[in-house]
């Protein structure tokens, strides 16, 4: 227990909070106030009748400090429960896209031959663009967007990571 | 509960405040407030206490609930009543004090507007609080004010905000009483987990240097829980010492007290630490004017973490074994499993363990050299300890070397009786919380020891003392000199003393008078006892200018970036063990 633990790691925090006023604001001044990082962070309400939503943040940091921020979390007020997903298991992740890409020609042509192996959609396009939706893990969507960039990508749009924990049980089922 | 009879925002302001058996409110009026204020007027359960700056109202609100166990509580107006009370807010939120803040907003159609005197207060004070509300719809405005109190008492206490639009206070609307509202996220674990505390016993009864390091935290959980300590640390027959937060919880008079630990504390509670195979800490946070150098912190010591607040566990220091629960009830688990396995100290291990600490002891750390000419800042606190003793006495300071020869001098056998900022380090401190405390405690001695440059951040709260009769004794520590910032110089900068001769100070004296108060001056050791004795009788606020040798400075120190066993000794210290004390990389902690 005392040897410390340097070696920075990367996990998904699924948290549960009432949904009122400022309390995005709350968990984002908790991570620029100690200095945490943020790799990613999505909210939305995901119970309409209770008013609560469920936030996802991925941060990468040493053991000691990712827990500190499970800690942290629970310290807040609205906060209804935490879960450190990535603690025993790799949890579900997922992530959506939206890619711009212009171009005609061959390049065209090989943009829509990708989007097509990598399961992407076409939900907007002119003679002259595209635009491909796409989900997936990050790695996945950070793979089609370099892969885009020779083909004439304009721009892209990425919602930050969706998880869940694997099987059965919920996030009160501890 | 409705109340049958509708009510508009200020009333149910003040129907909630009496409710939650709010006696004393300090606050300053204004603009977004005015409704408040008529109501305030017109009753009388609630007394107002009337500060000068919104700065004052948020310290005395600390004193007042630092030596009460109470909340705090303060009103202030929108924009600048708000901004000014941040630094109350930051401090109470660093040393755990329960604050409930109520601050008037502009209307909210004009939210957002820039508004007169409108700032963005939940958006301010967010980092600053424990949690804080705006209230939009007056129907919310009991319940959140009954929250308000629930959060800032409950679990790790700290400072609220409920920031009340004009409009709010004018509306008509319901009123629900405390008793029905249940927190819908906010209840923290208060037990400890048993299984941890049994392994707690077990590790204290295989140890053969423990020593019990103890803080804030036992302060806050109540009188029950310094009772506790108390019981456990003389079953045990161990040493004990405590942070600067945590001193009056053990007896300071007990021969098991080792004095305060950390920056400027005592050499056998800093080698103890050191030393030390079992650390027991208890309500404290391992901050960094305790551990000193990380790495070399406590080298050989299994810890044992006590701590109502999860993300205060492994933080600094990692330990061995965490407990998270409210420390009276941790320690009454604790003292039942101990009995019920009839524990005894082991004897031969506990005398070698103090024979240890006794040779520290016997180096004689506080040790200064007497001057019969100039009055020496410790002869000063010495003085006013002996002349203090038998009578129920608070002490609050401001913040530098007059804080830490407080700590080290003044001698606490009480908790609740000393009022100090310590995490924030809030110079301006003292006086306002000694306003507090007096509200609080109306017969008692409440001193507030104080240093020339601190006493005048807030020395406009002399006309709040005066005003509401408050005797508060303010001992002013002169030196000329911001006396902590000079040492760091010395310390740290080659002894080139950048801005911190205080060159144009008042005459403390005349100031008093100008204000209605006493003033008294003492330049000689000789004189110093009467002049004491005249302050405490004197039945007024009294401004006490204690000339004392301009250069004197506070050890024993860790110089930082070093660990507990590379203390500086003042009297065995020279100049150039001063000046070379303090690494480049030290240099960067502060």
């Amino acid at each position: 227990m005392s040897e410390p633990e340097e070696a920075i790691v990367s996990h998904t925090f699924s948290v549960l909070v009432d949904n009122e006023p400022g309390v995005l604001a709350r968990v984002i001044g908790l991570f620029s106030s100690r200095g945490y990082n943020i790799d990613s962070l999505t909210v939305s309400e995901t119970e309409h009748e209770k008013h609560v939503s469920r936030i996802t943040v991925v941060s990468s940091a040493t053991p000691m400090v990712l827990t500190q921020i499970r800690a942290q979390f629970e310290r807040l007020v609205p906060v209804h429960k935490v879960r450190d997903l990535s603690n025993t298991e790799r949890p579900l992740e997922r992530e959506l896209a939206l890619i711009k890409v212009a171009g005609a020609g061959d390049a065209r042509v090989e943009a829509l031959r990708l989007a097509d192996a990598f399961r992407a959609t076409v939900i907007d396009a002119t003679v002259n663009h595209f635009v491909f939706e796409i989900t997936g893990r990050t790695s996945k969507i950070n793979q089609f967007v370099a892969l885009m960039e020779p083909l004439g990508l304009v721009e892209v749009a990425r919602t930050g990571i969706a998880a869940l924990s694997r099987g059965p049980k919920g996030i009160f089922d501890d | 509960m409705s109340t049958g009879e509708p009510l508009n925002g200020a009333q149910i302001v003040l129907r909630a405040l009496a409710d939650q058996n709010v006696e004393h409110l300090f606050g300053y009026p204004g603009g977004a407030v005015l409704p408040i204020y008529d109501e305030i007027v017109q009753q009388d359960k609630v007394k107002h206490v009337l500060v000068r700056h919104e700065q004052g109202a948020g310290h005395a609100a600390e004193g007042y609930a630092r030596s009460t166990g109470k909340p705090g509580v303060v009103l202030v107006t929108s924009g600048p009543g708000a901004t000014n009370m941040v630094t109350a807010l930051a401090d109470a939120m660093m040393d755990s004090i329960p604050l409930v803040c109520l601050t008037g907003q502009v209307a909210t159609q004009l939210i957002g507007n820039d508004a007169f005197q409108e700032c963005d207060t939940v958006g301010i004070t967010r980092q600053c609080t424990k949690h804080n509300w705006l209230v939009r719809d007056v129907n919310d405005l009991a319940r959140i004010i009954h929250e308000a109190f629930y959060v800032a008492t409950n679990g790790r206490p700290g400072p609220v905000v409920v920031d009340i639009p004009k409009d709010v206070q004018f509306a008509m609307g319901n009123y629900v009483g405390p008793h029905k509202i249940r927190h819908n996220t906010y209840h923290p674990k208060v037990k400890g987990d048993m299984e941890a505390i049994r392994q707690a016993v077990d590790m204290l009864a295989d140890a053969k240097k423990p020593l019990f390091y103890t803080g804030g935290g036992v302060i806050n959980s109540g009188p029950e829980a310094s009772h506790l300590l108390r019981e456990l640390v003389q079953l045990t027959g161990h040493p004990i010492t405590s942070t600067l937060m945590g001193l009056g919880a053990y007896p300071a008079s007990d021969k098991q007290w080792l004095g305060m630990l950390g920056m400027h504390g005592t050499y056998e509670a800093n080698m103890a630490m050191y030393e030390c195979d079992l650390m027991f800490c208890i309500g404290a946070r391992f901050d960094d004017r305790i551990t000193g150098r990380v790495d070399a912190f406590s080298p050989n010591s299994k810890k044992i973490h006590v701590d109502i607040d999860a993300s205060s566990i492994n933080k600094n220091i990692q330990v061995d074994l965490p407990i998270v629960g409210d420390v009276a009830h941790v320690l009454e688990d604790f003292l039942r499993i101990w009995r019920d396995r009839a524990h005894m100290p082991d004897k031969a291990a506990s005398k070698v363990w103090w024979s240890e600490i006794d040779e520290w002891r016997a180096r004689d750390c506080l040790k200064f050299k007497p001057n019969k000419d100039v009055i020496m800042p410790q002869y000063a606190i010495q003085r006013l300890y002996e002349n203090c003793k038998g009578r129920e006495t608070f002490v609050t300071t401001e913040v530098g070397q007059h804080q830490m020869w407080a700590a080290q001098f003044f001698h606490f056998d009480e908790p609740n009786h000393w009022m100090t900022s310590g995490g924030l380090g809030t110079m301006g401190y003292g006086m306002p919380a000694a306003i507090g405390v007096q509200m609080a405690h109306p017969d008692a001695l409440v001193v507030d020891i104080a240093g020339d440059a601190s006493i005048l951040m807030n020395m406009q709260e002399l006309s709040t003392a005066v005003q509401h009769k408050l005797p508060v004794k303010i001992f002013i520590l002169n030196n000329q000199y911001m006396g902590m910032v000079r040492q760091w110089q010395q310390l740290l900068h080659g002894n080139r003393l950048s801005e911190t001769y205080m060159e144009s100070l008042p005459d403390f004296v005349k100031l008093a008078e100008a204000y209605g108060a006493r003033g008294i001056r003492v330049e000689k050791p000789d004189d110093l006892d009467e002049a004491i004795k005249e302050m405490i009788e004197v039945d007024m606020p009294v401004l006490f200018d204690c000339r004392v040798a301009n250069l004197a400075n506070c050890f024993p120190m860790i110089p930082s970036g070093q660990p507990h066993n590379k203390m500086l000794l003042g009297e065995e210290v020279s100049d150039d063990d001063v000046g070379s004390a303090i690494s480049d990389e030290g240099k960067v902690l502060v």
